[in-house]
């Protein structure tokens, strides 16, 4: 018992208080800011890997983007990838970062359905549906619930059964052989129910788009309610990104 | 033998590795398979004008090179003795072939669909109807699990078979995960398309699969990566052993509800996530391993930081660790479960910490060495009860074990060279195999290109191909309760088997 309370001692404090303001170590891709000096787009959207990049002008799809910084190292001046990782948004096209815009990503409120803020607001639970995933954004919501991020004190948590749901975190690209099991799971989610699309994989398909494995049928006939981009995402901008929907970010 | 001995990541030209007529590539690879030091790392088919090409590879861990054997056969109706009946190992490589080209193994016990691939040989089969092993008794009851479990963990299906408490058998059905990345490769031909895919093959194993393929395609371009280089992929892949196999000490814990363990450890894997971040902007290292080079210079800051990290985490770890190894409780749940012996795991052809923890050594580092460990002698860690205590142990002692190799090679100091993307093309009409040891176990790429440079096939062998019937073997006369524990001791990846 005494070795126990011991290892708690060296164990210190460990969780960090302030999950919206804390600042992230070393360097982090966030947020892109383009700037709008001239540069050679064509060169950028060839070495774009998932055709995230578009022209004219230059815009970085952020539901595309892979975040693996080849556009900033080859275009310093134009591309920087800033320390943000607020990067949830409730709308698709709030994603696209267009050139000479430098604003924080928002979840537009008005647009979010009322039941999901009035029912989830102090505790959201939250089934976890892989379909696809590559198990990197999978570790990352893991450690949302470790002791460092501690998101179980917000509320929000991962439970067994979709039954005890209030939403569907989808990750992976959703494949042909998950696209049926994925709907089950969905449908035996008591209604309200959200849907949100965690990491660049299941918002655009990221690096998998276009294979004939996938079956993203499911998002044509959901409607999607939180998009948290990232490859995969980081627990702040998750746990970041179910405070922003749920209007809890907002100072009383 | 006839065979072709090839050296880890040489390229060859394809038209060296000899074609036999089936029955003497048969006698060749059961002969050579025979000895406990050699075994299968890929063997695979691809399409060429108008027949076959299959291509089996041997790694020989005494001489540290690989048997390179291969057969053709037509497009279809092909019917030939299975390689499986006299050597189990074969199995799985047999299963894929068959569902993916259609070929009949006769004499294979289990020809199941593997991962139920779209362009697989049946369109027919499909995943709702897998045909799972039954048995017909009143006494025993089947429980099935998946595709989606009770956590945040990727899909698959497991069927017991148990007589009350006790699992009598298991059978693992695959697939879910299937991305068609194989094929991905060949479509996606930007060179930082594909790597990207290979940094999503087993995200878990981001460098691991990165190395593989970097290692793998600048020798397919007769490049050689500069000392700076080396040192970085040999220092990213030993710190994602130590940050995985940290967090899965942390995952037993919790599966034996050692709550203090399982916050300790996780704590722990947390400095090392976040030096990659420090290092490359992403906590799971997407993004920084690349062919040719990489953006992101190990400095000399970085050098330190890294020491001051190893510093903190090491009187913390030893603490945890040297509790959790006197603690009955916890003992009594690890010691004598999950037990698989070596005798089996011969037999199944198992690699990485499944081989290791039962004695049987499989380690690339040492046996077909990469990187650093050109120069740094590994040797391989064992652990001869094959239970989950030992794949516990293990994972401890490795982790000891990278520090050791970190903390030596970060005094080293090649000149960094900055990292420019190459125009070199691949080789034409040329074969490579790159194996790397990822944390699981190796990882093995294979690549071939047709007369102008494209590729015609790139063969990817997580090592989770060769394991997961370990797991299911290891589940048999265990309580149905102990079922996740054991799971989380041999922590295998779907998406890597699915791919």
């Amino acid at each position: 018992m005494l070795k126990e309370l011991k290892t708690v001692y060296h164990q210190g404090s460990q969780y960090i208080r302030d999950l919206r303001q804390t600042e992230v170590p070393g360097i982090f891709k966030g947020r892109p800011v383009i700037s709008s000096d001239a540069c050679d787009e064509a060169a950028l959207i060839e070495l774009c890997p998932t055709d995230a990049i578009t022209s004219s002008p230059l815009c970085i799809d952020l539901g595309k983007c892979i975040f693996c910084g080849a556009c900033a190292f080859h275009s310093p001046n134009k591309i920087k990838f800033t320390k943000d990782y607020h990067l949830s948004v409730n709308c698709r096209d709030a994603l696209i970062i267009k050139a000479g815009e430098d604003k924080p990503l928002q979840i537009e409120i008005s647009k979010v359905r009322p039941e999901i803020i009035s029912m989830f607001k102090g505790s959201f639970k939250l089934r976890q549906v892989s379909a696809g995933g590559d198990n990197s954004a999978e570790l990352e919501l893991n450690a949302s619930g470790n002791v460092q991020f501690d998101m179980g004190r917000l509320g929000f948590e991962f439970v067994a059964s979709p039954r005890h749901a209030d939403a569907l975190v989808i990750t992976g690209p959703i494949t042909e052989n998950m696209a049926e099991p994925l709907e089950t799971c969905l449908r035996d989610a008591p209604a309200p129910k959200a849907i949100i699309l965690c990491g660049t994989d299941a918002i655009s398909g990221g690096i998998l788009a276009n294979s004939p494995a996938l079956n993203r049928n499911f998002l044509e006939k959901h409607m999607v309610d939180l998009y948290i981009p990232g490859n995969p995402p980081h627990p702040l901008t998750f746990i970041n990104g179910l405070l922003s929907l749920l209007g809890r970010d907002r100072k009383k | 033998m006839k065979s072709l001995q090839v050296t880890n990541q040489q390229t060859i030209l394809t038209e060296s590795i000899p074609v036999l007529p089936y029955h003497d590539f048969f006698a060749n690879v059961t002969a050579l398979a025979a000895s406990e030091s050699v075994h299968c790392v890929s063997y695979f088919g691809y399409y060429l004008t108008d027949e076959m090409h299959l291509i089996c590879c041997l790694a020989d861990d005494n001489d540290g090179t690989v048997h390179l054997l291969s057969w053709k056969c037509a497009k279809q109706n092909v019917s030939v003795p299975s390689l499986t009946e006299k050597n189990p190992a074969f199995y799985i490589f047999e299963r894929e072939i068959h569902e993916n080209f259609g070929i009949n193994f006769v004499g294979h016990p289990w020809l199941k669909p593997v991962r139920y691939a779209w362009n697989r040989a049946d369109i027919g089969k499909t995943i709702a109807n897998y045909p799972f092993f039954r048995i017909d008794s009143e006494e025993l009851h089947e429980v099935g699990v998946g595709p989606i479990h009770a956590g945040i963990i990727e899909p698959g299906h497991f069927r017991f078979i148990c007589s009350g408490e006790r699992i009598l058998h298991l059978e693992i059905q695959l697939g879910y995960q299937h991305r068609g990345i194989e094929q991905l490769f060949l479509t996606k031909s930007k060179i930082n398309q594909r790597i990207a895919l290979a940094e999503s093959i087993a995200g878990d194993t981001a460098c691991g699969h990165a190395s593989a393929f970097s290692f793998l395609w600048e020798s397919l371009c007769g490049y050689t990566a500069s000392d700076s280089t080396i040192l970085q992929r040999s220092v990213a892949m030993e710190l994602e052993r130590i940050a995985i196999h940290t967090g899965d000490l942390a995952a037993i814990c919790t599966d034996v509800a050692y709550q203090l363990g399982n916050s300790v450890l996780g704590r722990l894997r947390t400095p090392m996530v976040n030096f990659f971040q420090e290092w490359c902007g992403n906590r799971l290292a997407k993004g920084f391993i690349r062919p040719f080079g990489s953006f992101y210079a190990l400095t000399p800051e970085l050098k330190q930081r890294l020491k001051s990290i190893f510093e903190a985490y090491e009187p913390d770890y030893n603490e945890i660790w040297n509790r959790m190894k006197t603690l009955p409780s916890l003992l009594s749940r690890l010691e004598k479960t999950g037990i698989l012996k070596h005798e089996k795991v011969v037999e199944i052809g198992t690699v990485g910490i499944s081989a290791r923890m039962a004695g049987l050594n499989r380690d690339i580092r040492s046996s077909h060495p990469y990187g650093l460990f050109n120069e740094t002698k590994h040797r391989a860690i064992l652990k001869n009860h094959g239970d989950v205590y030992s794949r516990t142990q293990l994972r401890n002692e490795e982790i000891i074990q990278s520090i050791g190799y970190l903390k030596e090679w970060i005094e080293n100091d090649p000149e960094i060279m900055p990292f420019e993307q190459s125009e070199l093309k691949p080789k034409a009409n040329s074969f490579t195999i790159s194996m790397t040891e990822g944390w699981r176990g190796e990882i093995c790429h294979c690549a071939v290109t047709d007369k102008d440079g494209n590729l015609l096939v790139y063969k990817i062998k997580d090592p989770s191909m060769h394991n997961w019937l370990a797991l299911a073997l290891a589940v048999r006369n265990n309580e149905i309760s102990d079922f996740p524990i054991i799971n989380k001791s041999f922590n295998l990846s779907y998406c890597g088997f699915d791919l």
